[in-house]
């Protein structure tokens, strides 16, 4: 879930993280603060945000990046702020607490909630909150029976990346990651994650129906053994697999890898001019982010104002054009030219995508008569993948 | 109590003395080492729970099973081990010469300059060197470029990769203890080797070997420890490899599965207790 390259350094400070907070483990207060607040109070005067790196800019990286200022001077909340590597480091620093506001992927955000690490968010506070495109709110990752427990940031797909030169035709099916990988043998990529293991189950949705599989992240053994399976072949393939998006640019830029998983920041990012992107017509996976409040918050008030602020169309607009994303309004992309190759607002191309989910053995796709897979068991096969 | 009075207290108590020498490093070390490898050691009986990734103290003996029979920890452990023998064989081939010239051929003036070379590339970060490994073993990287003219092939991002990057970043770890091995062989025992009609060969063999087998294996512990534990390296340079400390910050990174990952990771440490006792048959520590 690496998207940029601070959070690629940061993992190595994961482990050492990971062993002291054995120590400090015990279990976390089920705290009553999940109820959602009927009304908003005094400013609290700070507030604390942790969040993938770029996503809450002060100008201290960059002096010309900077919303971060205008909403302290605006709402009188002074923030501080703290960037985490990977969902995993980010659920043990907000159960470790002293968060007010939590930027989470749609494979966090379960886990939060089921945790009682963040409480219900009461959209009616938001101003912005009725811009925000319509396919983004009441979804499975952000919402638990109709009650939402946060604001959508911004979203992006995980596209096919190929390079015209080697690869011809243009593809437009993932097949030629697959059952076409052969062809490419050596110089193939693909993302290091279990989390990819959906995006074999997309292929599968559609080129091997019979599996029945209704959604990627819902995987009964059988779905499961089969995604694997094709996993294990691609392997022969692969040249190398990537988190580190400064190494996927690299590998592309001087071929190494001429065809694989991407994402749309790389492909702005790669400056020899020989790659395209696709959305191939099987869907892709993707991820979309959420803004939630911490459920043991000391600044609810200055929480709903940062998730109003950065819900507003030039604060969003800042954010995710500095990330490489989509951002969460129309409005949003009147402050930035980029939109299209975003597909912002786009509701058939955001269809095609399935974001990021947490697999339970409780099937998220409502499924009750069969047991799915687990993440821990997807995080085992990826290893057995690899090999 | 002055100082003086301390001081004459002490005198007679020689093992007062030296309890309040050792006390302080000892501590130290127990609460670093021991206690933290205690706390991982016991953290690989415990378990997770599934949803909220945390450590549950409910004994079981489920992680070291599955790490001792799985076929996946025995092919990655059998592939660590083979790069960690390969980086350390070819480290010493290259230290030992380099090591001799260094110690018994070059003039004073070039020896300062050759460990100044030796040892500038620690103060290079490491990922930097991995990065600038990783820009040489490109297809269109110098490696390639050197070697096309012959019609091969760079050996690209793999096993080969990893065992040249790591091969490269512990070189002066193994060249500097065998450099300080052939100091410590006084030219005299060259000279006379030479009077009783020695070749070269033969002195190399019989009488300079034998002196520096302690600083070779002192130097082969930092090349095989060092390749044992890796996965930086593995991750820029690896392409589809995985050793141990892949997994293990598979486990710690993004499974959450600490008591696993602690698993996986006494098969390391039992192999490097495996090599220091092995190593201590041989004598070698002592000499050290």
């Amino acid at each position: 879930m690496s998207k940029s390259p601070t959070r690629t350094a940061l993992r190595a400070g994961i482990a050492t993280a990971a062993v002291a907070s054995l120590a400090a483990c015990g279990t976390s207060d089920s705290g009553s603060g999940s109820e959602a607040a009927a009304s908003l109070g005094a400013i609290e005067g700070t507030v604390s945000i942790l969040a993938w790196p770029g996503y809450v800019e002060d100008g201290s990286n960059d002096p010309s990046v900077d919303w971060v200022s205008a909403f302290e001077e605006s709402t009188g909340c002074m923030v501080t702020s703290k960037t985490y590597g990977t969902s995993d480091e980010a659920y043990q620093l907000m159960q470790n607490g002293g968060y007010d506001v939590v930027a989470a992927s749609g494979d966090l955000t379960l886990r939060l909630i089921a945790g009682d690490l963040v409480s219900a968010v009461n959209t009616d506070l938001l101003e912005n909150y009725d811009g925000i495109f319509d396919f983004l709110k009441d979804k499975e990752w952000n919402s638990v029976d109709g009650q939402s427990y946060g604001v959508p940031h911004g979203y992006g797909a995980n596209l096919l990346m190929y390079n015209t030169d080697e690869v011809t035709p243009a593809p437009t099916s993932w097949d030629v990651v697959f059952d076409k990988a052969a062809d490419y043998s050596g110089k193939v990529t693909a993302y290091d994650s279990p989390i990819y293991i959906a995006d074999a189950a997309v292929y599968l949705m559609t080129h091997n129906p019979d599996l029945g599989i209704e959604n990627p992240y819902a995987l009964d053994q059988e779905q499961f053994d089969a995604a694997v399976e094709l996993l294990k072949t691609q392997r022969e393939s692969v040249g190398e697999y990537w988190s580190d998006y400064l190494k996927e640019i690299q590998a592309f830029e001087t071929g190494d890898s001429v065809v694989g998983t991407t994402w749309q920041v790389i492909q702005n990012s790669i400056t020899s001019g020989n790659t395209e992107v696709v959305l191939p017509e099987e869907g892709a996976t993707g991820w979309s982010d959420t803004w939630m409040i911490a459920s043991e918050s000391e600044a609810p008030n200055c929480a709903y104002a940062w998730l109003d602020y950065i819900a507003s169309p030039e604060a969003n607009a800042q954010a995710t054009a500095y990330f490489g994303e989509a951002p969460s309004s129309q409005a949003a992309c009147d402050f930035r030219d980029d939109c299209e190759a975003y597909h912002a607002g786009d509701a058939e191309y955001a269809e095609q995508i399935w974001y990021w989910t947490t697999p339970l053995s409780e099937c998220v796709d409502g499924r009750t008569d069969v047991e799915c897979v687990d993440y821990s068991e997807w995080t085992k096969a990826w290893q057995e993948i690899k090999g | 109590m002055t100082t003086r009075s301390v001081s004459a207290f002490l005198a007679p108590r020689r093992r007062l003395q030296l309890a309040g020498l050792l006390t302080p490093p000892v501590l130290w070390l127990g609460l670093v080492y021991v206690v933290a490898l205690a706390a991982l050691l016991v953290t690989a009986f415990w378990t997770v729970d599934e949803l909220t990734g945390q450590v549950q103290i409910e004994w079981t003996t489920e992680n070291v099973v599955e790490v001792l029979t799985g076929a996946l920890y025995r092919t990655v452990t059998l592939r660590t081990l083979g790069i960690a023998i390969l980086v350390t064989v070819i480290d010493i081939i290259v230290a030992v010469p380099v090591a001799f010239f260094m110690a018994k051929i070059a003039r004073p003036r070039m020896r300062h300059l050759l460990v100044i070379a030796v040892l500038a590339p620690l103060w290079a970060s490491y990922l930097v060197k991995v990065y600038a490994w990783r820009a040489l073993l490109s297809s269109e990287g110098l490696i390639e470029w050197a070697v096309s003219p012959f019609g091969l092939d760079t050996p690209g991002y793999g096993i080969v990769g990893v065992v040249l990057t790591l091969s490269y970043l512990w070189l002066p770890y193994v060249i500097m203890p065998i450099y300080a091995g052939f100091d410590r062989v006084p030219d005299r025992l060259l000279e006379a080797s030479a009077d009783l009609g020695a070749k070269g060969w033969t002195t190399l063999v019989a009488v300079v070997l034998p002196m520096i087998r302690p600083a070779i294996i002192a130097g082969s512990i930092f090349a095989f420890s060092l390749s044992l534990g890796d996965y930086i390296t593995t991750g820029i340079v690896g392409g589809t490899t995985q050793m141990l400390g892949n997994l293990v910050y598979t486990n710690v990174g993004a499974a959450n599965n600490l008591p696993l990952a602690a698993a996986i990771s006494l098969i390391p440490i039992g192999i490097i207790l495996l090599y220091l006792a092995a190593v201590r048959r041989t004598g070698a520590l002592r000499s050290l």
